[in-house]
């Protein structure tokens, strides 16, 4: 982004306070230098030279969720999350991170973008758990000697069954009805290795609904938890890698096979949609990224924009639907899902009070923002709980981590799924 | 400087250690966001910011204010228009956002209690459910917050038939100026003695802090019926407004848009409403069903007869709410089509409306510049929105010399400088226009008796600033005055 376009974006704020009561960090402190137009007053001050962009600002702009829940609310249709993301880059670019934070951050984006690695990691949670080594130190308190951050990842990494480890996605899946089309599947990161049962289930209703289910295989991540933090390059790196695997350079035509291409996970896609931004001008990927991003449709989303024809049972349950950021802010989608989930008959579907309030989750700010992100999901789970549902649907793997992972401090046991393994159980 | 740097770090660790140091902002780049509120052509650098979570440490902060000699600057969501939270120079800001909690509610006295930080919508939000609501709905209502309403005895749209903040709160827990915290006004209607609830309320920070409010609540109307009516030009638009009031429908709200406003609108919230048209009004009338659906029927026949190009109603609630909602983010909206704008907020007789509208367009065309309307016309209040691009140099100061000009029309037509906003630091300067010397010298006697010594809110409101120091004996230059703050030129 130029120096240009990053000061008119800043002057597009007018400085009319909107956005505050929107942002969870204003909510959580009160004070401005967490609220959106504090944060970008914090940046015009940067951008012009009349403060440093020091620890203490920094952690301003870190302490940002980047839930974009400001853009829904500003009038003025400021693109405060192109001023962040744009910022982020800026912070990693410019400014020097204490030894141990950069150490964490390496670590994390050495994980979590990377399947291979994450479900390296797995297996050994998995014994760590089974073999009761988890337990003995969680009682002998040992884990309260692990810093915050790394306590975090502890409890935000979900119990495994080691049938889950060995899941591997059928590279293609014929329709199961009258062939409507052919879509290909994005598989995520974080949900192919915790959540293996979501992409399945996607498959699944998608056949159901009479389309062909293509899974290229050796999919990298899309970027988006790179993007979000301001790992420009990194974050190009991966969405090149992807959209070769998806549009490669020498058959672009090959992404003509696909009606669409379908996510589950809402940051991924709110990502995936940026790409053909992202790449824009770009002489080798810029016309491929435009044609890919055309295409790609959160899976709530394409199968709301059809008729159905799979038959849905009956499923009597009192279901509360949460509102991913990426999902409702970032690509405007709000009553798909829960159209989708009336679509099941017999279903009660109830709003949860603030539900354009982020989770806390918001990538891996919770990771490294554990204190902040725990207050805000904190609310969540309070508001979540004010209307009793037997079940919680969400559509963002960070997210029902990290509400799982509260309700479990509290004791308490509340399942969660996403929207289309609810919608699997109907019409299997 | 008032202060030796010595002086400003114990002042800044004892209120430290009252709010928390979390809760204590004094880092140069962290109070750059304090700088100003929603009027961002001045920005002063306050000494300290501090957010206290209880009326004692409110009271604490006060003792430590008035031991170093330092100005108050209270701030509620810093949405204000016209100035009234700018900041004082090595003054402390105490802002109110994190005393954010209701304390009460009391359906069988239509009443609650409420923290001076609660977003007004919230407080509607927490009895809707139930059948009630909070009457007062200035356009920021999903910010602003109540210790700012009543500050600034904020109106709103529907305050046409239900009266300002002023009608609508009970009573206040306030600190004074010396740190003591006392109760004004009465839990109970008509309390006996002196009405001091009508002098802290719109008194701009100046009389005192409130840290709780007793406010009124009321039954959500049965039904409300809106019409959103738009016409050739603000001429009949006007009008219209005139044609409903005299045949004494007090309808709840009368807005009107101009053509500039409804494209803001427009783009902003994706409304379906017409271009093509030189004005609209958005009615609102409510009451028991039969009564409101009669009047609205009334309303549509003047709309009508004053020659509307259309009348239309919403189809459902959500469309209801899209329509009050473009109207309510309109100010923001000018982002839309202008860099920066000068919201102007004045008053004039009802019956002037058409003849002061054509005088601000001639004026805005002669100076260069656009201006949108906005405003709440069932009582003349006025919002010219004058449009410049801050980015040309000069193009600032201009903008702001046609919005004075705009009050002088007010004036001139029998009106008023402000219906809202306030006079706060942005307007204190036409004050002298409006009042005469022995008016400004009542109203100064009124704030002396609540503080002598003049710490809250200095330099707001009056156009000199105004002392207390009247009183015999030697001459005691005030803090104020040796900041440079104050003068007694």
């Amino acid at each position: 982004m130029s120096s240009a376009t990053y000061a008119d974006l800043i002057a597009d704020c007018v400085h009319c306070g909107f956005c505050l009561p929107a942002c969870p960090t204003y909510v959580s402190w009160g004070n401005e230098m967490d609220s959106p137009r504090g944060r970008i007053d914090l940046m015009k001050g940067v951008h012009e030279g009349a403060i440093a962009l020091d620890d203490s600002v920094v952690t301003h702009f870190d302490r940002c969720l980047g839930c974009m829940a400001c853009v829904t609310a500003c009038p003025s249709g400021v693109r405060y999350d192109l001023l962040i993301e744009e910022t982020r880059v800026k912070v990693e670019d410019e400014h020097k991170r204490e030894p141990f934070d950069q150490a964490f951050r390496e670590l994390v984006f050495a994980l979590f973008p990377r399947p291979d690695r994450l479900r390296l990691l797995a297996p050994l949670l998995y014994l760590f758990r089974k073999s009761g080594l988890q337990r003995l130190t969680r009682e002998r308190g040992l884990t309260n000697l692990l810093p915050k951050r790394l306590r975090q990842l502890d409890e935000l990494t979900p119990p495994l069954e080691f049938s889950q480890l060995r899941v591997q996605l059928p590279a293609f899946t014929p329709a199961r009805r009258a062939r409507r089309g052919t879509v290909a599947l994005i598989a995520g990161c974080v949900q192919r290795v915790f959540f293996p049962n979501v992409n399945a289930s996607t498959i699944r209703v998608l056949a159901a609904e009479g389309f062909d289910v293509v899974v290229p295989h050796n999919q990298g991540c899309c970027g988006a938890l790179s993007l979000h933090a301001g790992r420009a390059d990194e974050s190009a790196d991966f969405a090149r890698a992807l959209l070769d695997r998806f549009v490669p350079v020498e058959n672009p035509h090959e992404l003509d096979r696909y009606d669409a291409i379908i996510i589950n996970a809402a940051g991924c896609g709110s990502t995936l949609k940026q790409y053909g931004a992202l790449f824009a001008g770009d002489p080798v990927h810029g016309e491929r990224a435009a044609a890919f991003d055309a295409k790609v449709r959160d899976v709530n989303e394409f199968l709301a924009g059809l008729e159905p024809v799979a038959p849905r049972k009956p499923a009597p349950i009192r279901v509360a639907y949460h509102d991913a950021c990426h999902l409702a802010h970032a690509q405007g989608i709000r009553d798909e899902p829960r159209a989708l989930l009336r679509s099941i008959p017999g279903l009660e579907l109830v709003e949860i009070p603030q539900g354009d309030q982020c989770c806390g989750s918001a990538g891996v700010y919770n990771l490294l923002e554990p204190e902040s992100g725990a207050e805000i999901g904190e609310r969540k789970v309070d508001n979540i709980l004010s209307v009793a549902p037997q079940l919680l649907a969400s559509a963002n793997p960070g997210c029902t981590l990290q509400i799982r992972s509260l309700l479990a401090r509290r004791g308490i046991d509340l399942p969660a799924a996403h929207p289309i393994e609810i919608l699997d159980v109907a019409v299997s | 400087m008032i202060l030796r740097t010595a002086e400003t770090v114990d002042a800044q660790r004892e209120l430290a250690a009252i709010v928390g140091s979390e809760n204590c902002i004094v880092d140069p780049a962290e109070l750059r966001v304090y700088e100003c509120d929603g009027l961002t052509g001045t920005r002063v650098r306050p000494l300290v910011v501090v957010l206290p979570a209880t009326t004692e440490e409110v009271a604490g902060v006060v003792k430590i204010a008035r031991r170093y000699g330092l100005p108050i600057v209270p701030r509620g969501a810093g949405t204000g228009l016209s100035g009234g939270a700018l900041p004082v120079e090595n003054g402390i800001v105490i802002g109110l956002s994190r005393m954010h909690r209701i304390l009460e509610i009391d359906f069988e006295n239509l009443r609650m209690r409420l923290q001076p930080g609660v977003i007004n919508l919230d407080v509607t939000k927490a009895i809707a459910a139930h059948g009630y609501y909070y009457a007062p709905d200035p356009s920021s209502q999903s910010v602003c917050s109540i210790g700012g309403n009543i500050a600034e005895n904020s109106g709103g749209a529907h305050c046409l038939k239900y009266g300002f903040t002023t009608n609508h709160v009970y009573s206040a827990t306030v600190v004074t100026s010396d740190g003591d915290v006392v109760e004004i006004g009465s839990p109970c209607s008509d309390a006996v003695g002196y009405d001091l609830m009508a002098a802290l309320v719109g008194s701009e920070g100046l009389v005192g802090i409130v840290t709780e409010a007793v406010v009124r609540i009321l039954r959500t109307p049965e039904k409300t019926c809106t019409l959103f009516a738009t016409f050739p030009s603000t001429d009949e638009a006007g009008n219209c407004v005139s044609g409903i009031v005299a045949a004494g429908i007090v309808p709840a709200a009368i807005e009107m848009m101009d053509k500039l406003a409804i494209e803001a609108i427009v783009k902003s919230t994706g409304v379906d409403w017409p271009l093509d048209v030189g004005a609209a009004l958005l009615v609102d009338v409510d009451g028991v069903e039969a009564e409101a659906e009669h009047t609205a029927a009334q309303a549509v026949e003047i709309a009508r007869a004053s020659g509307a190009l259309e009348v239309r109603t919403p189809r459902d609630e959500r469309e209801r709410q899209l329509m009050w909602k473009g109207r309510k983010s309109a100010f923001a909206a000018m982002g839309r089509i202008s860099p920066n704008y000068y919201v102007q907020d004045g008053v004039i007789p009802r019956s002037e409306i058409s003849l002061v509208l054509r005088e601000i367009a001639d004026l805005c065309a002669r100076e260069g510049f656009r201006v949108a309307n906005v405003f709440h016309a069932g009582d003349g209040n006025l919002h010219p929105l004058v449009l410049y691009d801050g980015r040309i140099p000069g193009q600032a100061h201009h903008a702001e010399e046609v919005a004075a000009e705009i009050l002088r029309i007010c004036l001139r037509h029998g009106g008023s400088i402000t219906g809202e906003h306030g006079v706060g630091a942005d307007k204190a300067a036409y004050m002298g226009e409006a009042f005469s010397e022995a008016d400004l010298e009542s109203m100064n006697f009124v704030r002396c008796a609540f503080d002598p010594h003049a710490i809250f809110n200095p330099g707001k409101v009056f156009p000199t600033p105004r002392l207390c120091g009247d009183r015999a004996g030697a001459y005691v230059p005030h803090a104020t005055e040796i900041s440079e703050q104050a003068g007694r030129g």
